[in-house]
């Protein structure tokens, strides 16, 4: 079977625009997560968000591209370049070997909502010609695709939080039907007034007024996540062509996904982790490993009590009590919603380049029932395998597993 | 395992459509030639340009739904819960707890839905509440309802669908726009043939019947002008063509594993035997007169099936109506049938209900399906002036008797998507 690497990253997140500001950040552990700029989020009882303050658009996107498009596209565009050069990637003569499959949570939320307030406030003719290609969500796959030339299969998937890793799941069908190169990943923006009262309704936000309060996966203070913006964009490509190319550094390879759904309620997560864990496992026999391979979790630490306990039985179940690292550095950014597993996803490659576990932010007082061996201090390991979770609201759960690539496939 | 081993057959069908009720009245519709395109009644469109729209008479509670489904969920999750609920009772499978000894395995049940643009019409209603009808940028709290992150976020669809069948597999919204509703199926299609379900409940709704959707069309003359007479305002493939015609609904369908339906006796509609997408890679709304991509992705589709031009007999258009649209797709299917192309039975069911952006993709694998199992295809209404760039047989206004063994059913949309599915009949020899 053929294998599949990934071979470029393209980050713009809270934490850094690309990926190695992305990485020197969490190392350092620094949280990005402040007061929400921009607008008077104190309304929704949420002042705190991860926003990519030092994000200027005119640097990554083209003048008469932005004024067609939404904060969310505009983040797209800039790491779907960032990927393409870091992996050295120029369109093929072949338009139809490259493919642009990427997820999105929410769409083109501030775009949008000032559209819908003209239309409104001033009647049609206030709405303007690029509503229609700007908000819904698979602007940004779009516009990827026409910016740089790429004609292959294409996709858009929705599942929440779980969206960026079910794109890499979705990739690899496109790969095994013969198309040789994949971005996937993708961003989000969904800090502005109505998108920010939609995420509200959850439950699942944090209402703590100082960072160090708010987002606190795993911690006995755990209240709620904190809502950030970004995420992340990968090449993805077959180990034959990525080679016949001449590709120089290969981040790792993608070995192994599964998914399932807790189809238990319309909100609430099941009161067990069966499905979770059930993910996990998947993954893992699809990967044709064992637990006691798995070097190291990055877990989707959701940050509520009853969300946390339940990850932590997943994966307890799979790998036992402190049976595998654990960390979660989203606890530096927020929760990116689809981008934040595509974040994730980078994070865990950095991770396997450099042998260095990131710490979790935030946690003073890890819950003991947890019985995690939750990462807190930057750690050195050899690591071979990483496995990456999410969830999505509404029970999405998804896994993917990721291996340090060597060009002789391991025994 | 090599992708595509298994095969894949449509063992259930449900529709929510315009101007029918159910699989049986849709089909009863559209191979009458009826029209459900009408004046727009959900509100008031006298300050719009386009103020018709194919609309669906819809009421969740009166076909099944509780008043908390209803409450919780957006128009576009009601209709695809609908159409799912009478998919499912047609494939004769039973699931969830205490199921009949054919129910399949919980984890081996998947979903797929698609929709281009999810909630939109909750969104808009709730946001002209929360900022009093655009007077506040700073949308008002006290006003929004307990359900906005599920309206925010599409994947809700899913979720709903996945509890409703208690199905654990993997579960996915597909936003591809307006090829949505053709990705969604393919894609489940192709879960079935990975080996990652045996089922997959797969299809599309979108509910854009409202305010900001017409506006945003409007602008761009998208959607027609024809108001005067609004039941013949969607015209595909004819020379007065003039935009598209908005429409709403939804269609379901349950896919299997051939070995799975045949174990259980299941009657089944055809074989799924290709699928392809394609960019265009040129315009977000614009096409090429060319139809390069969307012949390519036919080509592919065909060819996953093994199947040669001459084989297909019916051409489910993607016929939207607007004048670059039906010329790109004319030239799309000659440059992909080649000279097949002259005798292929080519239609657009968009003449009679509308075009309901990622909904409609699955609505029309519907209406393929059925005209497969029943040798009969739905015609082009209002089809009267022919377009020189347009000339192939486009089914005027009367349904046919005809020979189907294989059909295309063929989605364009912005964002520069091509889409096509392969449909073929259950006795169809593979070569």
């Amino acid at each position: 079977m053929s294998r599949l690497l990934v071979t470029g990253m393209g980050v713009i997140a809270p934490s850094g625009i690309g990926a190695e500001e992305h990485w020197r950040t969490i190392l350092r552990g620094e949280s990005r997560i402040r007061p929400i700029e921009g607008f008077d989020a104190d309304l929704y009882g949420v002042t705190l968000g991860g926003q990519v303050l030092d994000f200027v658009p005119e640097e990554h996107v083209d003048g008469r591209l932005m004024v067609q498009t939404d904060r969310w596209t505009w983040m797209s565009l800039a790491a779907a370049t960032l990927a393409a050069a870091d992996a050295g990637y120029t369109s093929p003569e072949d338009a139809y070997a490259t493919s642009v499959f990427l997820a999105s949570g929410s769409g083109g939320n501030e775009f949008s909502q000032h559209e819908i307030q003209g239309l409104w406030a001033r009647g049609p003719k206030a709405v303007g010609a690029y509503q229609s290609i700007a908000w819904f969500y698979a602007a940004s796959t779009g516009q990827v695709s026409i910016r740089d030339g790429y004609k292959g299969p294409s996709g858009v998937v929705v599942s929440e939080g779980a969206g960026g890793l079910d794109s890499i799941g979705w990739a690899r069908r496109v790969v095994r039907r013969g198309t040789p190169a994949v971005l996937v990943g993708g961003t989000e923006a969904g800090l502005c007034p109505y998108a920010l009262l939609c995420q509200t309704t959850s439950g699942r936000l944090s209402t703590a007024r100082h960072p160090d309060d708010a987002y606190k996966p795993f911690d006995r203070r755990a209240n709620g996540h904190v809502v950030g913006e970004g995420g992340a964009i990968l090449l993805l490509e077959e180990e034959g062509a990525a080679r016949a190319r001449g590709v120089e550094r290969v981040w790792g390879e993608v070995v192994g996904y599964g998914a399932t759904h807790d189809a238990f309620h319309h909100e609430a997560p099941a009161p067990d982790a069966t499905q979770y864990a059930r993910a996990i496992r998947v993954s893992l026999a699809d990967a044709g490993l064992t637990p006691d391979d798995v070097d190291l979790v990055v877990a989707d630490a959701a940050g509520t009590p009853e969300l946390d306990a339940l990850e932590a039985a997943a994966i307890g179940a799979v790998f036992g009590p402190h049976g595998v690292p654990v960390t979660a550095p989203s606890s530096w950014t927020g929760r990116l919603m689809a981008g934040g597993s595509a974040l994730d996803v980078a994070t865990a490659l950095l991770a396997l380049r450099d042998g260095l576990v990131p710490p979790t932010g935030n946690v003073e007082e890890p819950v003991p029932e947890h019985r995690l061996d939750l990462v807190r201090e930057t750690r050195t390991a050899d690591l071979d395998v990483v496995v990456v979770l999410a969830r999505g609201f509404g029970g999405f759960n998804s896994s993917l597993v990721l291996r340090r690539y060597r060009e002789q496939e391991a025994a | 395992m090599t992708a595509g081993a298994r095969r894949v057959v449509i063992t259930g069908i449900g529709v929510v459509a315009p101007g029918s009720m159910g699989r049986e009245g849709f089909w009863d519709m559209i191979t009458a030639g009826r029209t459900a395109t009408r004046r727009i009644t959900f509100f008031d469109p006298s300050r719009f340009r386009s103020q018709v729209a194919a609309e669906v008479d819809f009421d969740g509670r009166k076909l099944g739904l509780t008043a908390q489904e209803v409450h919780r969920n957006d128009r576009f999750v009601q209709m695809a819960m609908v159409a799912a609920d009478e998919a499912v009772a047609d494939s004769g499978l039973r699931f969830g707890v205490g199921g009949a000894p054919d129910a399949p395995e919980p984890e081996r049940v998947g979903i797929t839905l698609g929709s281009a643009v999810g909630a939109t019409m909750r969104l808009e209603d709730e946001y002209v509440a929360v900022s009093d009808a655009g007077r506040h940028w700073l949308v008002d709290p006290r006003y929004a309802s307990r359900f906005l992150h599920q309206a925010l976020v599409p994947s809700c669809g899913a979720t709903e669908l996945a509890v409703r069948f208690g199905a654990h597999g993997p579960a996915t919204v597909v936003s591809t726009g307006c090829t949505s509703g053709i990705d969604a199926v393919g894609y489940g299609s192709q879960l079935v043939e990975d080996g990652d379900a045996d089922v997959v409940i797969a299809g599309a709704s979108d509910a854009p019947i409202s305010p900001i959707s017409m506006a945003c069309f409007d602008t761009i003359r998208a959607t027609t002008g024809n108001n005067a007479d609004p039941e013949h305002a969607s015209k595909p493939f004819d020379a007065r063509r003039d935009g598209f015609v908005m429409g709403e609904g939804a269609a379901v369908l349950v896919l299997e594993e051939l070995g799975h339906a045949l174990e259980r006796g299941a009657e089944v509609y055809c074989e799924v035997t290709g699928y392809a997408n394609r960019c265009n890679a040129y315009h977000m709304t614009g096409l090429r007169p060319d139809g390069v991509e969307m012949a390519e992705a036919i080509r592919q589709a065909l060819d996953q099936g093994r199947t040669d031009a001459d084989e297909v007999g019916y051409v489910n258009a993607h016929g939207s109506g607007t004048k670059q649209n039906d010329r790109h797709e004319t030239a799309a299917v000659k440059r992909s049938l080649g000279p097949a192309a002259q005798s292929v039975a080519m239609s657009s069911i968009k003449s009679m209900v509308g075009h309901s952006l990622g909904a409609i993709g699955s609505i029309e694998i519907a209406a393929t399906a059925l005209a497969v199992q029943r040798q009969v295809v739905p015609p082009t209404a209002n089809y009267e002036v022919p377009d020189p760039e347009c000339d192939l047989d486009y089914v005027p206004k009367i349904a046919r008797e005809h020979k189907v063994d294989v059909a295309v059913s063929v989605g364009s949309g912005f964002g520069g998507f091509q889409s096509a599915i392969v449909l073929a009949r259950p006795t169809r020899r593979t070569p």
